[in-house]
């Protein structure tokens, strides 16, 4: 236990240094643009604004939160410490709405829809990519194929095909949204119904795009892991098939959970982009409105927290990691 | 060298990616010397236009005709009645016409026309029938008559001077013109999009500035990525680890999410093709760096390359002659990986509204987006975004199909 604790506490001071770069760099990054900045976001900020009131609140707001006559570290402080309160400021293309409620609303929706259709892709991608190594056959020359030329396809062209297939020419699912038009977010069945009615199209697009890419790093590896010399010794040694078949996927499997970590951050984009299409009310289409209404607390709060949300993701699956592989746990008792 | 070039081409999986990559460039490349017309002049008035070929009407009356025996009431009335009027006319039939419904074939209009002719009146009991819905019918038998009548055509012509109009030809009900003969027409094989521009010819130009831009994105990511991999891997120490851990903050720090900060501080007037791909190339070099740094550090300790230090080789002349050709192929790989992320990446920032803003080129992400934004979609306006997922589906696959092919052969425990 103690190799795994020091793996842990490795793991925990670099995901915070990591974290604390990330903030900073949310805060930097929009400073760094050339010419003075609030004047340059407040401009495009209240480009086609005709209320007074919130204008002059829009040029307030902003040089209370940037504080560009304070000297940059008081600048700082004073971001991280709204940040830490959660409070990230008014919006400005939904004035007056707190940034904070606007995100508090979305993000649900979006790990409710990700996090899911991330896992269940995964886990299908490696199941076929272990079938087309072991069974071979119609798994590794026509399905795995099929499925690597899905991968091809962006998660937002996945997603408007399956729309168009699906909702507006079959009309099997809605074209839109993540609940009723109709109805008003409550706890009754009939609004459950909608949302797993509405849930389908953003989850399989985001599914079936996944399954490719991680299948056929999981047939390498098989395929690797099958032709090593510790499979060829158990099979000399009479040791049942199943038996060493299911070493082999346990071995198989570590670099492909590394790998999931890694690569969270870049799935999630993609499925944010493919949320827009269905304009289902999550981060994706915050993002979308923030940009489109030049919002920018708006839009700096949703880097922020996707930044936390990958952040978080990758820190559980390393540590899901320490307690399956047991190599980590010897190399740090070392 | 050349041996390896051979193994490389017998790859099945290379070549087929090859295959398509060349086919796409050569596209790109012949297609605008026979179409020269601008490809983002706005041609079309109003949007979504389908493809197929339009031809001018006024030079459609203008031109020769030719008299065809052929039943065009058939093909008219085939065309012109929809299939929701078809089964109103079932509907009636059924209900007030006293027709089995076991003889009403929606399919076939001639036959549900004749009956339609025999049983409809106006005056009939239509008992629980609402008023607009018997006004309906009574419009729709006015309208079968016209397509049933075969009177010919009348054209008039204003006399410039009097103002009074006459006839000035009469175009009988089986005229017809050849297209070969009119002059003034034009084929949209893909349609219009929402500006009424034309998406094939758009097309093309979109996929090359796409590739372009990951080229561009590719080149800068692998550049960047290929130094930093070499000097950590090769000199070590403290620069290797200060260069893994910026790595490895950024491998972790989602790069869309700094693409979206970057992309908005840059600010609209700046952003750029060029720029938006530097900007991608900036944001995605961490794999590369990995994936050279271990390479590096396995190649470090060859007797070659310690023959090369011993002989007091300088740093330079060693990474230069002595591990990048061991590289190549890996970085050939990686820019391949690059090239086809990028592209992806600018498709993205397209659809939320940060990608290039210019109006002087397409990409496939403006198009994209364009055809979200107008939600063609929604509109069944297939042509305006099937083929651009499909273009960067097809980019991406065949590239990815080349790398495929290259990891065979050079590792050769993935062979078959």
């Amino acid at each position: 236990m103690k190799g795994l604790k020091k793996y842990y506490t490795n793991k925990l001071v670099w995901y915070f240094i990591t974290f604390i770069v990330a903030v900073v760099l949310n805060f930097v990054l929009p400073r760094l643009m050339p010419g003075d900045p609030v004047s340059g976001i407040a401009a495009r900020a209240i480009q086609g604004m005709t209320d007074s009131t919130a204008i002059q609140k829009v040029y307030e707001d902003y040089i209370e939160k940037f504080g560009v006559n304070e000297p940059i570290m008081t600048q700082f402080v004073t971001f991280v410490k709204n940040a830490v309160r959660g409070d990230f400021g008014v919006s400005f293309s939904q004035y007056p709405r707190p940034v904070s409620d606007i995100i508090k609303s979305s993000v649900l929706w979006t790990i409710a829809l990700q996090l899911p259709a991330i896992i269940v892709g995964w886990f299908l991608g490696n199941l076929l990519g272990a079938a087309a190594a072991y069974i071979k056959g119609v798994f590794d020359k026509a399905i795995l194929p099929f499925f690597l030329f899905v991968s091809n396809i962006p998660a937002f062209g996945m997603a408007t095909i399956l729309l168009s297939i699906f909702a507006i020419n079959l009309g099997w699912f809605p074209k839109g949204g993540g609940y009723g038009f109709d109805l008003i977010p409550n706890q009754s069945w009939a609004f459950f119904k909608s949302i797993i009615w509405h849930y389908q199209l953003p989850f399989w697009s985001v599914v079936l795009i996944t399954i490719g890419g991680q299948a056929v790093g999981m047939r390498s590896m098989s395929i690797y892991e099958l032709n090593a010399d510790y499979v060829k010794y158990s099979r000399f040694l009479g040791i049942k098939d199943r038996k060493i078949v299911g070493y082999v996927f346990r071995n198989a499997m570590l670099p492909q959970i590394t790998g999931l970590a890694m690569s969270i951050g870049t799935m999630i984009g993609g499925a944010l982009v493919a949320e827009i299409v269905f304009s289902y009310p999550g981060l994706g289409s915050t993002i979308l409105s923030a940009v489109s209404g030049r919002d920018y607390p708006l839009l700096s709060a949703c880097t922020l927290i996707i930044t936390i949300m990958v952040l978080l993701a990758n820190l559980f699956v390393e540590l899901i990691y320490g307690v399956i592989d047991p190599r980590i746990k010897a190399a740090q008792q070392d | 060298m050349k041996n390896q070039i051979r193994q490389i081409f017998h790859s099945s999986k290379f070549l087929g990616g090859f295959c398509v990559m060349i086919f796409l460039l050569l596209l790109m490349i012949v297609y605008p010397l026979f179409v020269t017309d601008d490809p983002l002049e706005m041609i079309g008035q109003g949007n979504f236009f389908k493809p197929g070929t339009y031809i001018s009407v006024t030079d459609t009356v203008d031109t020769d005709t030719y008299t065809l025996k052929l039943d065009n009431v058939g093909a008219r009335l085939e065309s012109k009645i929809s299939v929701e009027d078809r089964a109103d006319m079932a509907d009636w039939l059924e209900k007030f016409g006293g027709v089995g419904i076991s003889q009403i074939d929606v399919t076939d209009a001639e036959g549900l026309i004749r009956l339609w002719e025999q049983y409809y009146s106006k005056d009939a009991a239509q008992d629980g029938l609402l008023i607009s819905k018997k006004k309906y019918y009574a419009r729709l038998d006015k309208k079968i008559d016209g397509i049933l009548e075969d009177t010919d055509l009348k054209i008039a012509a204003e006399d410039p001077e009097t103002g009074d109009i006459s006839i000035a030809e009469t175009i009988p009900a089986n005229a017809y013109v050849n297209t070969k003969d009119i002059a003034t027409k034009r084929t949209f094989i893909l349609g219009t999009d929402n500006f009424g521009r034309d998406v094939l010819t758009e097309l093309a130009s979109a996929t090359k500035t796409s590739l372009m831009i990951g080229l561009v994105a590719g080149a800068v990511a692998t550049l960047i990525g290929l130094i930093l991999g070499l000097l950590a891997g090769y000199v070590g120490g403290f620069v290797d680890d200060t260069i893994m851990f910026v790595t490895n903050l950024f491998t972790v720090i989602p790069s869309f999410v700094l693409l979206i900060l970057i992309s908005y501080s840059v600010g609209e007037s700046a952003r750029g093709v060029t720029l938006v791909a530097t900007i991608i190339g900036l944001t995605s070099w961490p794999w590369t760096t990995r994936s050279v740094r271990s390479q590096v550090i396995s190649l470090r300790n060859r007797d070659h390359v310690n023959l090369s230090k011993l002989s007091g080789h300088s740093l330079f002349r060693i990474i230069l002659t002595d591990i990048l050709p061991y590289l190549a192929s890996y970085v050939v790989m990686a820019l391949i990986v690059q090239i086809s992320s990028g592209i992806l990446s600018e498709a993205q920032l397209s659809m939320i509204g940060l990608g290039p803003a210019t109006t002087k080129v397409s990409t496939l992400g403006l198009m994209m987006s364009w055809a979200m934004t107008y939600s063609a979609h929604l509109n069944g306006a297939w042509w305006a975004f099937l083929p651009v997922i499909f273009s960067i589906a097809l980019i991406s696959f065949s590239l990815n199909l080349m790398n495929i092919g290259l990891d065979q052969v050079f590792n050769p425990q993935l062979r078959d």
